[in-house]
């Protein structure tokens, strides 16, 4: 039991990472990635919206045809983001109009839907919640790390106002890495953002095929002893 | 098993399809009738804040309820006027510039005497990092327009340096404070053609 959470933890958080590995939501990825605290704010609304959307598909599983499977789950994963959208506008304004923005683009980010069809829809509330909360761990930390590297590079910072959307008390986490920087938009602009993923994606494969490798030395030495 | 046998079927699945359909529908109108009010609390609160942004300082007449309409090049304008001593000091509006993707709500502040008390983006959708320097939170550009009427600067250089004029670009955005000071500038050329009304003096002896 405990090996099977940790192979949804790990092929939440690497071997099937939405960005990395699926090539998933790459629209939002790219659109809003032009700073590390866009992406930490995206990725953690999808997140809870995907561990929501994860254990109501999962309990409703049973219920759902086969044939209308895919508007039954738009329609609940539509229904859910709409519920997020005017709740936090009501309730927590102050974080609404810093993730305002990027939470009616959870609707149209295909990883919801593709963790609903390829995991929730087949397996137990439990599983799919631990399923739906690494899957968002891992876009999060992938729109963190692509948002920072377009960062710095393009401003020359990391984090600017994260202020804005966790509270005054992570401005520490703001830093200006070269002051007095004169910009170098093309990482700022979606074209960067391509790029940036492209590099991260390939340095991905070629240390996942390092570690095969290396296994598979360690495995034929094992055989030859 | 019986449900297995029921989902094959297509009246099964044309009652799922209503039944969800119905569900989602009742579960939104519920959440939009529980969460209007406070929306609407919380949209009227960020309005007086920016508001009270753009008029510092004290006023005797509550702003939100002393308006007045007039037609603007883009439609009519909804002003809000501050009085000190029955007199209006001070009125704000609402501006709309022209940015690099739709348009950028502004608000302005402005004294009788035809000063920029202040100026606020209230809603746009640049490019982030680029054009979003006229918000207040990620840079001080948009105080530049504090202090300055038509005449200083004069109606010419009422531009970004760009167009020959003295308001600062971004680097790599020079779409985005072009809409913002056109817009500006189109509004104190409201103000100018429509002083007495706003001022609410059109019956006085002047």
């Amino acid at each position: 039991m405990n090996e099977k959470y940790a192979h949804i933890t790990r092929e939440g958080l690497w071997s099937n990472n939405v960005v990395f590995a699926q090539m998933l939501a790459l629209c939002p990825t790219l659109a809003v990635t032009s700073t590390a605290t866009n992406g930490l704010g995206m990725g953690l609304a999808t997140t809870a919206v995907l561990l929501l959307s994860n254990v109501i598909i999962s309990s409703v599983r049973h219920l759902v045809s086969p044939e209308v499977r895919i508007p039954v789950y738009i329609v609940l994963i539509a229904t859910l983001v709409t519920l997020v959208d005017m709740s936090l506008n009501a309730w927590a304004h102050e974080l609404y109009k810093v993730l305002g923005l990027f939470i009616a683009l959870i609707v149209v980010n295909c990883a919801i839907l593709g963790r609903a069809e390829a995991f929730a829809s087949k397996n137990g509330m439990a599983d799919s919640a631990l399923d739906g909360l690494m899957m968002g761990l891992g876009f999060t930390a992938a729109l963190v790390v692509i948002g920072g590297v377009r960062e710095i590079f393009g401003s020359a910072t990391l984090f600017a106002n994260a202020h804005l959307l966790l509270g005054p008390a992570f401005s520490f986490l703001e830093m200006t890495i070269v002051p007095d920087y004169k910009g170098f938009l093309l990482m700022i602009l979606p074209p960067g953002g391509f790029m940036v993923v492209g590099l991260l994606l390939a340095a991905k494969r070629v240390s996942d095929q390092r570690r095969a490798a290396r296994a598979q030395l360690a495995a034929a030495e094992v055989a030859v002893n | 098993m019986k449900l297995e046998e029921l989902r094959g079927k297509l009246a099964y699945q044309g009652l799922l399809l209503g039944g969800v359909a119905l569900l989602t529908s009742v579960a939104l109108a519920f959440a939009s009738r529980a969460t209007e009010a406070d929306i609407k609390a919380a949209e009227a609160a960020d309005l007086k804040q920016s508001l009270a942004q753009v008029l510092p300082g004290e006023y005797e007449n509550d702003l939100l309820k002393d308006t007045v309409t007039l037609a603007g090049k883009e439609g009519d304008v909804l002003v809000y006027r501050g009085r000190r001593a029955g007199k209006v000091e001070a009125v704000v509006y609402r501006v709309i510039g022209h940015g690099y993707a739709g348009n950028i709500v502004c608000v302005m502040g402005v004294s009788r005497e035809g000063k920029i008390l202040g100026v606020r983006v209230i809603a746009h959708k640049e490019t982030p990092g680029l054009g979003d320097k006229i918000e207040p939170a990620k840079a001080k550009w948009i105080f530049d327009f504090d202090g300055k009427y038509l005449g200083d600067p004069v109606a010419e250089k009422w531009a970004v340096k760009k167009d020959g004029g003295v308001f600062d670009q971004f680097a790599g955005a020079t779409i985005t404070p072009r809409g913002v000071v056109n817009a500006v500038k189109g509004g104190l050329e409201f103000f100018a053609g429509n002083k007495a009304q706003l001022l609410d003096e059109t019956g006085g002896a002047q």
